[in-house]
């Protein structure tokens, strides 16, 4: 072949090659990542949802469940758990509560997110109901109680005795075009 | 044959219209080589801001804010700006004239590829005389300070990584395209400079890797735009999928900045030796080899975010393999000046320097790369130290080795031997007293990123600016010898230039006319 057609087939795989790698590093390495998380249950993340499956309670171990709130950078809100321990059984549903107060004077929405430590807990903490499944809205100086409940599966690791699940509160009023009344 | 390039007889429009349309691989070399001084000079003189202002402890000449964005600016432009298209300078000029081609491949992508720099630098050196000021978070852009925290001409940086990313890639196929495609009959691949190869090599990091650059900027502008939440954990993302994203960019970006170095340094040192290269195919090897290992070591820039000590592993042992092709290398170039008659003009001073001070920060790299060690070394100025041997002795020098080397044969004079002595010894001295101290400084805590430091730090960090200002100097050195030497240099028209050069473009005339083979040249 010729050198100048041989230079545009080059160049339309070359750069065939550099838009592969673009869509690579935003379609593909987001998702891979979430996904290498998810099943090496390294970053803590929980999963969504959990519908209850019966399930014998273990009454032969008690697992201690400790929780954290954190506020994100400027969150002003007072973000604590009611109880900052629990003890309970694998595979019993156990229900607690956060409590926040929006101190200032503007309507706002916050999100929790989860994280589960150790590691290798994360799948094995199981919440059928959580605030965190959803935006918590709380208007000038409203306060509210935020309910959680979980179950520990019996399968949970015998090494764990102790998992500690932290919220970090993050400030999400002006990212959302969701107005604070509309969610009440 | 066509007649000659305009020149400034013809006058100044014709001259000006010359630089902006021309698609010859000489011009656009030139081009690219004098945009890469500018910026060169431009982030030398945001280092010397830094090392000013860290001369003594407490604040004296600048604001934190703007210190803050001069380490980010000074990385930026010295690794995007200088490095990079310096490199890509050199590969059009040479390239074609190594391997018997005429021209690039793709004339006219190269002169695009050229001009859309100046733009791209115009957009982010601009961010600093805007409210909020340039970017601050640092040349690796970490989310969320690049997102949450960003001043608003976080936009401007954006596009600007963009244009350099495309010009970077045009740049890379032309190469890649004129290597595979235009070699004179003969010139097998087994048979191409060294310089060649490690270019081809680095075209394909590049071509692979600056997408990825693109996308990471991609999502931060949509992160901050236009609602998503790659990066922000308060929708779902996380902050530490960035560094996996810009990492996995970033370690192959340091090998595309070295390996056109090594391949510099391949040519010069066998030429002054009067030896060829020692273990030609080895050199290939470990080329490809180190392009192949930069893909998947990334997260040992990550030690300390949190990692599954499996993977700490993983991550320490394959950085620590790169050391074996390194290592080959280094002992090849040795074996090269092995019983050679080695004479030590400038190209050759600057690289025996490369070797010896790359390897130091080679071995600087093995300290870092223990993945215990690193927890203690991580963001300190041990840190700084180590890349500053890689890429200021090591880049940096390897391409002021290139400019004295190769300039008799582009413009047909020689340089001042003693003026590049002496900017050699001035910049090898300053150099090291720059950098030297700042191993110790780190090793003894002190942070990288801070405009200010505890009293502890402040001896070795004035040694450290003295050095800066004389390494600066020696920069203004080698500008005034590269004018001096173009326009009143001692005229010579032997083709060879160097008693033991070998490779084609000693086989042209010197200078080197406009238009060279046109006919290809035969390769035995």
């Amino acid at each position: 072949m010729p050198a100048r057609p041989k230079n545009r087939m080059l160049l339309v795989k070359l750069t065939a090659l550099a838009a592969a790698m673009f869509v690579f590093a935003i379609f593909v390495l987001p998702p891979l990542y979430d996904l290498f998380c998810e099943i090496t249950g390294i970053g803590g993340k929980t999963d969504g949802a959990y519908t209850a499956v019966a399930v014998e309670v273990d009454t032969s171990r008690d697992i201690e469940v400790q929780f954290v709130a954190t506020n994100n950078a400027t969150m002003p809100w007072d973000f604590y758990p009611i109880e900052e321990r629990v003890i309970v059984h694998p595979g019993e549903s156990r229900a607690v509560a956060f409590y926040a107060h929006n101190r200032t004077g503007q309507d706002m929405l916050g999100q929790a997110i989860p994280n589960v430590l150790p590691n290798n807990a994360a799948d094995y903490f199981h919440k059928t109901e959580c605030f965190c499944f959803n935006n918590q809205p709380l208007a000038a100086g409203e306060s509210a109680e935020l309910d959680l409940v979980f179950i520990v599966d019996p399968d949970l690791p015998a090494s764990v005795n102790t998992v500690t699940l932290s919220y970090t509160m993050f400030d999400i009023t002006d990212r959302t075009a969701v107005q604070v009344s509309q969610v009440q | 044959m066509a007649h000659g390039p305009a020149t400034l007889a013809d006058g100044w429009g014709k001259y000006i219209s010359r630089w902006v349309f021309t698609t010859n691989h000489k011009d656009i070399g030139t081009l690219y080589l004098w945009f890469s001084f500018a910026m060169f000079i431009m982030g030398g003189a945001f280092a010397m801001i830094i090392r000013a202002e860290l001369f003594q402890p407490g604040m004296q000449l600048i604001k934190p804010e703007f210190f803050n964005q001069m380490t980010t600016m000074h990385g930026l432009v010295m690794v995007f700006g200088a490095i990079m298209p310096a490199f890509v300078g050199l590969a059009n000029w040479l390239i074609p004239m190594m391997i018997g081609a005429p021209d690039m491949a793709l004339p006219r992508m190269n002169n695009l590829s050229f001009w859309i720099l100046p733009f791209a630098f115009a957009i982010l050196t601009s961010t600093l005389f805007m409210e909020g000021g340039g970017p601050n978070f640092g040349w690796t852009f970490y989310a969320p300070l690049s997102t949450t925290y960003a001043p608003d001409t976080v936009n401007y940086f954006i596009f600007g990584v963009h244009i350099m990313g495309a010009s970077s890639i045009m740049g890379s196929i032309n190469i890649i395209a004129t290597v595979m495609n235009m070699r004179a009959p003969g010139m097998t691949y087994m048979k191409m400079p060294l310089f060649v190869w490690t270019w081809v090599i680095t075209a394909f990091l590049l071509v692979a890797v600056m997408p990825v650059l693109a996308g990471a900027v991609t999502m931060m502008l949509m992160d901050i735009n236009f609602g998503t939440s790659f990066f922000d954990a308060a929708g779902g993302g996380d902050p530490v999928l960035f560094q996996h994203v810009f990492w996995f960019f970033g370690h192959p970006e340091v090998y595309i900045i070295i390996l056109p170095a090594f391949g510099v340094v391949s040519q010069i040192i066998p030429t002054f030796s009067r030896k060829p290269l020692f273990g030609y195919s080895s050199m290939v090897y470990a080329t490809a080899a180190i392009a192949f290992l930069s893909f998947v070591v990334w997260a040992h820039h990550m030690f300390t975010v949190g990692m599954p000590i499996a993977g700490e592993l993983y991550f320490m042992y394959a950085t620590m393999l790169i050391a074996v092709p390194t290592g080959v290398k280094v002992f090849n170039w040795i074996t090269t000046m092995y019983r050679g008659s080695l004479t030590f003009e400038t190209p050759m001073l600057f690289s025996i320097a490369f070797v010896i001070l790359f390897t130091f920060g080679g071995f600087t790299g093995m300290m870092l790369s223990i993945a215990a060690a690193d927890m203690q070394y991580h963001d300190t100025y041990f840190v700084v130290a180590h890349f500053h041997y890689v890429m200021v002795a090591g880049a940096v020098f390897s391409g002021t080795a290139a400019v004295y080397y190769w300039l008799p044969k582009w413009c047909g004079k020689m340089y001042n031997e003693t003026m590049g002595k002496v900017q050699f010894w001035i910049a090898f001295i300053g150099f090291n007293i720059t950098f030297m101290p700042q191993h110790f400084l780190g090793l003894a805590g002190m942070p990288r990123r801070y405009a200010d430091y505890g009293l502890q730090f402040a001896d070795w960090n004035m040694v450290s600016s003295i050095g800066a200002f004389m390494y600066g100097g020696a920069q203004i050195l080698f500008l005034f010898n590269v004018i001096r030497t173009i326009g009143w240099g001692k005229p010579t028209d032997d083709p060879q230039v160097w008693e033991g050069a070998e490779g084609l473009e000693w086989t042209l005339p010197t200078p080197a006319p406009y238009h060279t083979f046109a006919t290809p040249p035969e390769v035995k």
